[in-house]
């Protein structure tokens, strides 16, 4: 495997083609200057309310506070105008009190990081077991973490081995197949790593840009870079693969900035919570005072909107 | 139901045969809602001639129209100058330079010229909105580009302006006089801000004339230059048609012409004063390739594309207007591109998400109108996205031309609008003669991988800038100009101040 990996590393990175960093900088800086405002304003800020993995990935996390999270999660705020978000995001421990909580009959869909979420430093039997545990305990969805070293020492066929692996882990349960940016560091990489997941994913499965666990999570550039790959894969195959950036979205502009690169590189099709997932906590809040700005003309007070961790 | 033409398909098994190609839906799922620029561009009803320190009016009291060419609404009346006006503004200048500019430290000239952009830095909003309603520019390159690039020329050509003796090493530099000036109106205030600050900075006098379609930032920059303080004289601006124009070039006191503009003009001006002692720089027309190679960026040189023609609705004599592709990669390079103009929003300039704004007068549109119809009769194929114009103004939908081979006139001619042409090579040396077989050499772009390619393309191509990865970048410490017939002489850095000077 070692002494044929250069040749494979070549093949794809030659397939793919390169990305350039400065005018994906420059590409990205065009969606940052867009101005929404109004009606289409409320629109997208619903939108991504829609969108939210509404997600808690703590060590402290406990069962009651799964349950608030997923009572967050189907009633966001009181105003019935606003959407429930697409998911809760837990470990797999807590999946089953999230199924408590939510019930079988839900549009919460459960989400669950398996495969030794964050590093993916176990096994892959171990990780496996992890996958089918969290779906028979009421999982929908599974994020799994890619094997970041065998991508980095070129070891590309065990990376997507291990993903269609654990793809076949998940039985009917969607997989969001989460590329660590962060460690994989350039653009080109980011690319190549995300045509490896895309060829063994089913359509609707998704690509995801990073844990949340280490310093650089979603930016608008990696977002650009993985939805350029969504969307030259589409055209390609017909294969239809949805995106969830996560980690680092926290204000509702940001999220608007991350939609509008969505709207003007992958279109209509991707504006939906089955091809596009924000993965966030606080960014829930910040969506919902934003769309109360819109309808009463005036922010309201952080502790007027419930979980809200910030206050005076 | 396999059948033989589904086995030439490479693609995957995935799709069924018979269903239609997949295709990106660039809808109207979510629209942007109008988002207009509110500030005041905080306009005169009528602007008269800037001569001497004062708005004088004109001597033949006679007056034009400027037209928004996004709604063709009057905005201002302008006045039109005629030879004794421009007789005046050089005697003027003449005053100004021999009694106080030319003999002006250059620290203190700095003073004058710092001020003059940190004025236009407070006012940014407000000359932003006008320059886009006078031009029809989308506001979010004046307000982004054109304004803070003429603040950038102002403060770079400040900083020289006290050391000037470290310009031209070994040599002593002195200012040439009073120096007549005519620009374009894709850049009004840009290019006035190319045309001012050397010729300031070098202590040089000025007689200028803006183009009758976009007079009015240059009118607004006057009471500007009344706020700084700047001395009477120093810079006087006449406005009107050509024979205001050619009045300016040939005037006997003007001890150096400089003119950017077409190169038809540039050479009517040039055959004028053949014979005379007037230093001369021309930056007229081109007609640039942009070389796209195989193993490029694919992505991001279809942004640079973009961002080669469209850009200022390609009024830029720097435009990427041919498109140079390698035949390997030419179907994913046009396939892109097409799916990136869709998203490209035409419409009101004062929008803050239009991308492509009005065209600046009707007799360009016409030009354009034209010159695309005779690219259409020569065979080129012609694609433009579905988007809707305005019912009033003067628009023009982005358009590419594939199939285009070096004899098409649109391959030759400068359109100076939103139209690319596309042509192909298949190697480096055919890319090479193709891109310098034309009459101009003002720019060039080149997108590759390979580093070393860059360097052998920048060397082989006869073009005054050549943008490798990138497309349309300008900095005032980097000169600008042309081969052939593009021009003469550079404009920014320090060889574009050797050309206000004389040295001693």
């Amino acid at each position: 495997m070692t002494s044929t990996a250069p040749a494979a590393f070549r093949r794809l990175f030659n397939e793919i083609g390169p990305v350039d960093y400065v005018g994906i900088e420059e590409r990205v800086a065009k969606y940052t200057t867009r101005s929404i405002k109004k009606s289409s304003k409320l629109f997208g800020l619903k939108l991504a309310t829609s969108m939210v993995d509404l997600t808690t990935l703590e060590g402290k996390d406990t069962p009651c506070k799964v349950e608030s999270l997923c009572q967050k999660a189907l009633s966001p705020h009181d105003d019935p105008d606003i959407p429930t978000v697409a998911a809760v995001c837990v470990y797999p421990a807590m999946v089953k009190y999230a199924r408590r909580a939510l019930g079988e009959d839900t549009p919460v869909r459960i989400a669950s990081v398996a495969t030794a979420f964050p590093s993916g430093q176990a096994p892959l039997r171990t990780r496996l077991a992890e996958v089918k545990a969290a779906v028979s305990d009421g999982a929908d969805e599974i994020d799994m973490v890619i094997n970041r070293g065998a991508f980095l020492s070129g070891e590309f066929q065990l990376v997507q081995d291990e993903i269609a692996a654990v793809r076949t882990a998940c039985g009917i349960a969607t997989l969001k197949v989460i590329l660590e940016v962060s460690e994989l560091e350039t653009y080109d990489n980011i690319r190549a790593a995300s045509f490896l997941a895309m060829r063994v994913l089913r359509p609707n499965d998704f690509i995801k840009t990073s844990t949340g666990k280490t310093t650089l999570n979603a930016t608008l550039g990696n977002n650009q870079v993985m939805i350029e790959a969504i969307r030259d894969f589409y055209l390609n195959t017909g294969t239809p693969i949805a995106m969830k950036p996560a980690g680092g979205i926290r204000t509702a502009k940001q999220a608007l900035q991350f939609l509008i690169a969505v709207k003007e590189t992958l279109g209509d099709e991707w504006l939906n919570n089955t091809r596009y997932r924000f993965g966030a906590s606080s960014l829930l809040n910040d969506l919902l005072r934003q769309i109360k700005k819109e309808k009463t003309g005036v922010y309201q007070a952080p502790y007027y909107f419930s979980e809200a961790a910030e206050s005076y | 139901m396999p059948t033989l033409t589904e086995n030439k398909s490479s693609r995957p098994a995935a799709r069924s045969a018979g269903r239609p190609l997949p295709e990106l839906i660039f809808g109207d799922l979510w629209a942007y809602d109008p988002s207009p620029e509110t500030a005041d561009a905080k306009l005169k009803p009528r602007y008269d001639l800037f001569i001497g320190g004062k708005f004088v009016a004109p001597s033949t009291g006679k007056y034009f129209d400027s037209i928004n060419p996004a709604n063709e609404t009057k905005l201002a009346e302008i006045a039109q100058a005629n030879a004794a006006d421009v007789d005046a503004a050089y005697q003027a200048a003449r005053k100004a330079y021999d009694n106080v500019w030319g003999k002006m430290s250059g620290r203190e000239r700095a003073k004058y010229i710092y001020r003059i952009a940190r004025l236009l830095q407070d006012r940014a909003r407000e000359f932003a909105v006008a320059e886009t309603m006078d031009g029809g520019k989308p506001i979010k390159e004046s307000r982004d580009f054109d304004v803070p690039m003429a603040a950038a020329h102002f403060f770079y050509h400040a900083g020289w302006a006290d050391k000037l003796d470290y310009v031209a090493p070994g040599r002593k530099v002195a200012p040439l006089g009073v120096v007549g000036q005519v620009i374009p109106w894709n850049f009004p205030l840009l290019m006035l801000a190319w045309k001012l600050a050397p010729a300031l900075a070098m202590g040089n006098c000025i007689v200028i004339k803006p183009a009758e379609t976009t007079s009015i930032t240059a009118l607004k920059l006057a009471e500007l230059l009344q706020d700084a303080g700047l001395p009477a004289g120093v810079v006087n601006i006449v406005t009107g048609f050509g024979d205001t124009g050619a009045a300016v070039m040939g005037h006997a006191i003007a001890a150096k012409v400089a003119f950017t503009g077409s190169t038809e003009v540039g050479k009517i001006i040039m055959r004028s004063l053949a014979g005379t002692d007037k230093k001369m720089t021309m930056e007229l027309g081109g007609k640039a390739a942009n070389i796209v190679f195989d193993d490029a960026p694919i992505d991001q040189a279809v942004e640079g594309i973009v961002n080669g023609i469209f850009f200022n609705q390609g009024h830029v004599c720097c435009a990427g207007s041919r498109l140079l592709v390698q035949e390997t990669v030419a179907t994913e390079v046009l396939a892109k591109l097409k799916n990136r103009i869709k998203v490209l929003r035409v419409g009101d300039p004062l929008d803050k998400n239009t991308d492509i704004g009005a065209i600046n007068s009707k007799e360009q549109l016409a030009t354009i109108e034209r010159l695309v119809a005779v690219g259409v009769k020569e065979g080129a194929t012609m694609f433009q996205p579905a988007c809707k114009l305005p019912a009033k103004g003067y628009y023009f939908r982005p358009t590419v031309f594939s199939g285009v081979s070096m004899s098409h006139r649109i391959a030759r001619e400068e359109i100076f609008g939103p139209v690319l042409s596309v042509l192909t090579f298949r190697t480096v040396d055919e890319a090479v003669e193709k891109a310098n077989n034309t009459a101009y050499g003002l720019s060039a772009g080149v997108w590759t991988d390979k580093g070393s390619r860059i360097l052998k393309m920048s060397t082989e191509l006869k073009a005054g800038v050549v943008w490798a990865n990138t497309y349309n970048k300008f900095d005032p410490t980097s000169p600008f100009g042309g081969y052939k017939e593009s021009g003469f002489g550079r404009e920014g850095g320090r060889q574009g101040l050797l050309d206000y000077c004389q040295l001693v």
